[in-house]
């Protein structure tokens, strides 16, 4: 065993990100969350205090999943995975409700956010069943496969309600992609996006009638070339397209609370609204954007003392940085994230095991959908999705998952040189 | 391809990002001011205004507090317009117009809705305000006058309006500003710093305690005092001569150029500018466009200085070397100039005349007769005039004189180019401009002028700058310009004969009856025709009366310019209110009491009312 200790090669460019993601956060976490009445510095009641417990109780959790051999995890990926599928669905009998969502294990004075780990327990699942030798992503049989592991933990996860962590497996499509999913998943992806989008905004027998013209238009075209066109199966696209956009429509109106449609609309441009539903986007932006070039400096945000944006250190933390460290700040941080993301997607492609691989692939797509929907949500440009940034919002939970997450792969990508 | 897929969309993602961030945080700035306002409240906190002294330390002008009933206009809950107007004893109509004026300005800002109440007023309203969401009542200090006199001089203050606001954004609504006078004048100065206080608020709009610890909070700082020049005794006495008449006193102190009284009547009352009624009394202020009281005759009202300007005349003829001091010259009744012998008219006196005494009997003719010359000295009449211009000039004459009040006229002294576009070809001569001669044609003074050339003539040949200021708290000095002696174009030695012409007009000639005892004065009477348009006719009304001294003779202490409307002959009113202003500031007391209560007494309201009554008038009875 010293042996292998001795050729092991973290990537230590990582692990700093990683580390200075995790400071910079805290340190922004401090500044969102101290009052100058509040108690003293190691005053457990103190969010800030907390976050740094957690930092620190993750160091030893690192240590645990370095010191442990990378094949640990591809041999054991399916019971986590189980266990992870079991913990989601206790909730349902042992969970607790905060804030109006039943996401949490309550354990003595902490509490435990199991859809946090599922991220990585699916990531681990999937990049088992993908690289075993007899699964081919080409057929539809195996594609389903895939796609039931990906869609049991999100489908546990929806009801709790928590739709904003179900939506992150839908980051999912990356690395299947890569191994080789049809390309034709990812344009239906984006199609879908589009109409959904689409109908929302004009309406849908508007997205109907175009659709129908296109189809009707292509049709034409290809009689007139004297391709034998197949009428059915324009049709049948046109349809399928029509009845999704008809469906959104229906969900939108009869399935969504008024608190989603109102999200939608606002970002949509529908609606302007700033002091309802709309408040924490507004407030966040004017935070953000009373920054300028350099910020206002540590601790001196006034928005972010006076507490107008909500949830600001844990989903809004960004604001906090946009305010107070500038363009420059804000800038910097986001530079920091794209890094890490491109890092490890680079490291990914380099791993000789095609589990670490579609492993490592997972871990950059999961982050990335993260950082892209939180910020574009701190920044206005999406609707609200109560989903973290990682490493930088409070919660232990959430700080656990993504260092779970992230040092798995650092701990494959080590051996990686051990097996070359 | 497959490999680039997703590396290639965090990229997009980079830059859509820092474009973004890129627009909210430098691009679009509206968002830092929305953050300055929802998340910091700006409170000032006003400083009370300096005091205003008199020369001998009397206080003029100090403070007292006001309470205002301030709204803002977000903060307005569950309005109760009724019980609010009740209690504020305003109109709905005026309420919600207020109300509407106050959003506009800022629905976060503070704003006046009824200013300066009362002591009782505030009494009761501060218990009842506070039932009423947004409404409350703000401490502030208001001018509070010591004297009723001097309100020409002292300036008035107001609350800043929008306009004000616009222009210099260092005031904010609900602030004061001196509009004239000493208090526009000196207002850096009197006004003082404002604190501020930053409060942080939260998103509550509660206030969470100071903004950064209070780094950026300042105390108020109190305006300075500054004493004035005037004397308050001598400026309450002048204002009383001038009962029912209407007119100026400019009284200088001629060693140090400091004004000791400038008096212009109808005057009023400075305390009618404080509290509630002052809108009310403003406007009736403003608009009596017959009396004109917000005029300041000392310094803008513009005269033909008549006869006291010959000793300006004689002093240039000297200086010009075109007369000597015993020259005799022959009075046939008037001046005859001109190729069709044309006569400027002189009155009964002794001829032949010299110098000292033509100006004792205020000869027009002797005068005409030395103008003539030194216009005549240049080749052409333009470079004469010019010459006798820069001459007056040297007087102080002709211009703003630079004093310490924010207004005042320039006069008018003629040049060449004046007759130049007057007579076609240039072709005019010294006969044309006769009448300046005689302080008449194209000549217009000031009283300050008229009292500044006379100190010059006082002091033997130089003046200084007229000014009010004496002295402004914790500072050493006053403006140089102030400080500073202003040599005339004419030497010293040929200032004598003059002052004893002037002499002579109270020893035995137009002002005899205005001696006082022990007092070496020396003045010159003068009377000024006048003409006013009125229903757009001109009509010529009875004359100014216009008086200059100044005492005593050796080592002078005052020189005084008094100006009475419609006053006719010089010595007849101005004269007595200059001799009456003279004895006062010189011994304290007047001995010659009849003198007194004839001024006191009289009025010349009648006067005033002829060219109005309708009809044809008499004038100069």
């Amino acid at each position: 065993m010293a042996g292998i200790k001795n050729t092991l090669k973290f990537d230590w460019i990582l692990i700093l990100l990683f580390l200075s993601l995790v400071s910079i956060g805290w340190v922004n976490i401090y500044s969102a969350s101290y009052s100058e009445s509040g108690g003293s510095f190691f005053d457990f009641s103190n969010i800030y205090t907390k976050q740094l417990l957690w930092i620190f109780l993750s160091f030893i959790l690192i240590t645990f999943i370095l010191a442990l051999e990378a094949k640990f995890y591809e041999r054991f990926s399916s019971i986590i995975y189980l266990v992870s599928l079991l913990t989601l669905l206790g909730l349902y009998v042992f969970g607790n409700n905060v804030n109006g969502a039943t996401s949490w294990y309550l354990i003595g004075p902490a509490s435990i956010q199991p859809s946090e780990f599922a991220k990585a327990a699916t990531a681990l699942a999937l990049a088992k069943y993908a690289s075993d030798i007899q699964t081919n992503m080409d057929a539809f049989k195996d594609q389903l496969k895939a796609f039931i592991i990906l869609a049991l933990p999100a489908i546990f996860i929806i009801p709790q309600p928590d739709p904003g962590s179900a939506l992150i497996y839908v980051a999912f499509i990356f690395p299947l992609y890569r191994e080789g999913l049809h390309f034709v998943y990812l344009l239906l992806g984006f199609f879908a996006a589009a109409l959904f989008v689409g109908t929302l905004l004009v309406g849908a027998p508007w997205i109907g009638l175009l659709v129908g013209l296109i189809a009707m238009g292509i049709f034409l075209k290809n009689k007139k070339q004297k391709q034998k066109p197949s009428g059915f199966k324009y049709a049948t696209i046109a349809i399928a397209c029509i009845s999704f956009a008809f469906s959104v429509s229906y969900i939108f109106n009869n399935v969504f609370e008024q608190r989603h449609r109102d999200r939608f609309n606002i970002v949509l441009g529908k609606e302007i609204d700033t002091k309802g539903i709309g408040y924490n986007t507004n407030q966040s932006e004017i935070a953000i954007g009373s920054g300028g070039w350099f910020g206002k400096g540590w601790t001196q945000g006034t928005q972010t003392k006076g507490n107008f944006v909500p949830e600001q250190h844990t989903d809004y933390i960004f604001s906090t940085v946009g305010e107070e460290w500038g363009f420059i700040g804000s800038l910097g941080v986001v530079i920091l994230f794209i890094f890490l993301i491109i890092r490890v997607l680079v490291l990914a492609e380099q791993q000789k095991s095609q589990f670490a691989r579609i492993y490592g692939y997972s871990v950059g797509a999961i982050l990335f959908f993260h950082f892209f929907i939180n910020v574009g949500m701190v920044t206005g440009l999406f609707p609200t999705v109560g989903i973290p940034l990682p490493f930088f919002s409070y919660g232990g939970s959430g700080l656990w998952g993504f260092t779970i997450l992230l040092f798995i792969f650092v701990r494959l990508d080590a051996s990686n040189y051990y097996y070359t | 391809m497959r490999k680039f897929l997703l590396l290639f969309i965090v990229l997009v993602t980079a830059f859509v990002f820092a474009g973004r961030l890129f627009y909210l945080q430098i691009y679009d700035t509206s968002f830092a001011k929305l953050s300055e306002n929802n998340a910091v409240k700006t409170v000032y906190d006003f400083p009370q205004r300096g005091y205003i002294f008199d020369r001998n330390g009397a206080l003029l002008v100090q403070n007292q507090p006001s309470y205002d009933v301030m709204v803002i206009p977000r903060e307005v809950k569950d309005l109760d317009t009724l019980a609010i107007c009740e209690l504020l004893d305003i109109s709905k109509d005026k309420f919600l117009k207020k109300l509407a004026r106050a959003k506009r300005y800022s629905p976060r800002l503070a704003s006046p809705m009824v200013p300066q109440l009362t002591k009782e007023e505030y009494a009761s309203l501060s218990e009842k305000i506070h039932k009423h969401h947004g409404f409350f009542i703000q401490k502030r200090s208001l001018r509070d006058y010591e004297v009723s006199h001097s309100a020409n001089v002292l300036g008035y203050i107001r609350e800043v309006d929008q306009n004000i606001i616009d222009r210099n954004p260092a005031y904010e609504l609900g602030e004061i500003i001196g509009m004239t006078g000493i208090e526009k004048q000196y207002e850096e100065i009197l006004r003082g710093t404002k604190g501020v206080k930053y409060i942080q608020k939260d998103r509550f709009n509660r206030d969470i305690g100071a903004y950064k610890n209070g780094v950026f909070d300042t105390l108020p700082k109190r305006g300075k005092d500054i004493t004035l020049t005037i004397d308050a005794t001598l400026q309450a006495y002048g204002e009383k001569l001038f009962t029912n008449k209407r007119g100026g006193i400019v009284a200088l102190e001629p060693s140090s150029g400091e004004i000791l009284s400038l008096v212009t009547a109808p005057y009023y009352d400075p305390g009618l500018l404080v509290g509630r009624e002052r809108s009310e009394n403003f406007t009736k202020l403003y608009y009596d466009t017959i009396a004109i009281p917000l005029f300041d005759r000392g310094l803008k009202a513009e005269y033909p200085p008549g006869s006291p300007f010959k000793t300006l005349t004689a002093l240039i003829a000297m200086q010009e070397n075109v007369v000597r001091l015993n020259e005799q010259i022959e009075c046939r009744g008037g001046y005859y100039y001109g190729k069709r012998g044309r006569k400027l008219g002189c009155h009964e006196h002794k001829s032949p005349i010299n110098l000292q005494g033509g100006i004792a009997k205020s000869c027009n003719t002797y005068f005409c007769t030395v103008y003539k010359r030194v216009i005549e000295k240049y080749n052409t009449p333009q470079k004469g005039i010019d010459n006798w211009r820069n001459h007056l000039v040297s007087f102080g004459l002709g211009n703003y004189l630079g004093y310490d009040l924010p207004v005042g006229s320039k006069g008018k002294i003629p040049n060449s180019k004046t007759y130049d576009a007057k007579y076609p070809n240039n072709n005019w001569y010294a006969t044309a401009t006769i009448s300046n001669a005689i302080g008449q044609g194209e000549v217009l003074l000031t009283p300050i002028q008229m009292a500044n050339f006379t100190a010059a003539i006082a002091n033997r040949g130089w003046w200084v700058r007229p000014h009010m200021i004496k002295k402004i708290q914790d500072h050493d000095t006053i403006n140089k310009k102030f400080n500073r002696i202003n040599k005339t174009s004419i030497e010293p030695k040929y200032f004598d004969p003059i002052i004893e012409g002037m002499h002579d007009v109270y020893r035995d000639g137009t002002a005899s009856f205005l001696k006082i005892p022990d007092i070496e004065i020396c003045g010159k009477t003068g009377t000024a025709e006048n003409f006013k348009k009125i229903d757009g006719r001109v009509k010529q009304l009875t004359d100014h009366s216009v008086f200059v001294a100044f005492a005593p003779k050796d080592n002078p202490k005052i020189a005084i310019a008094v100006f009475v409307e419609n006053g006719y002959w010089g010595a007849r009113w101005a004269g007595r209110i200059a001799s009456l202003m003279i004895e006062k500031h010189i011994k304290g007391e007047i001995t010659r009491k009849d003198m007194e209560t004839f001024v006191l007494n009289g009025s010349l309201e009648e006067e005033y009312n002829k060219p109005y009554a309708g009809g044809p008038f008499k004038i100069n009875q």
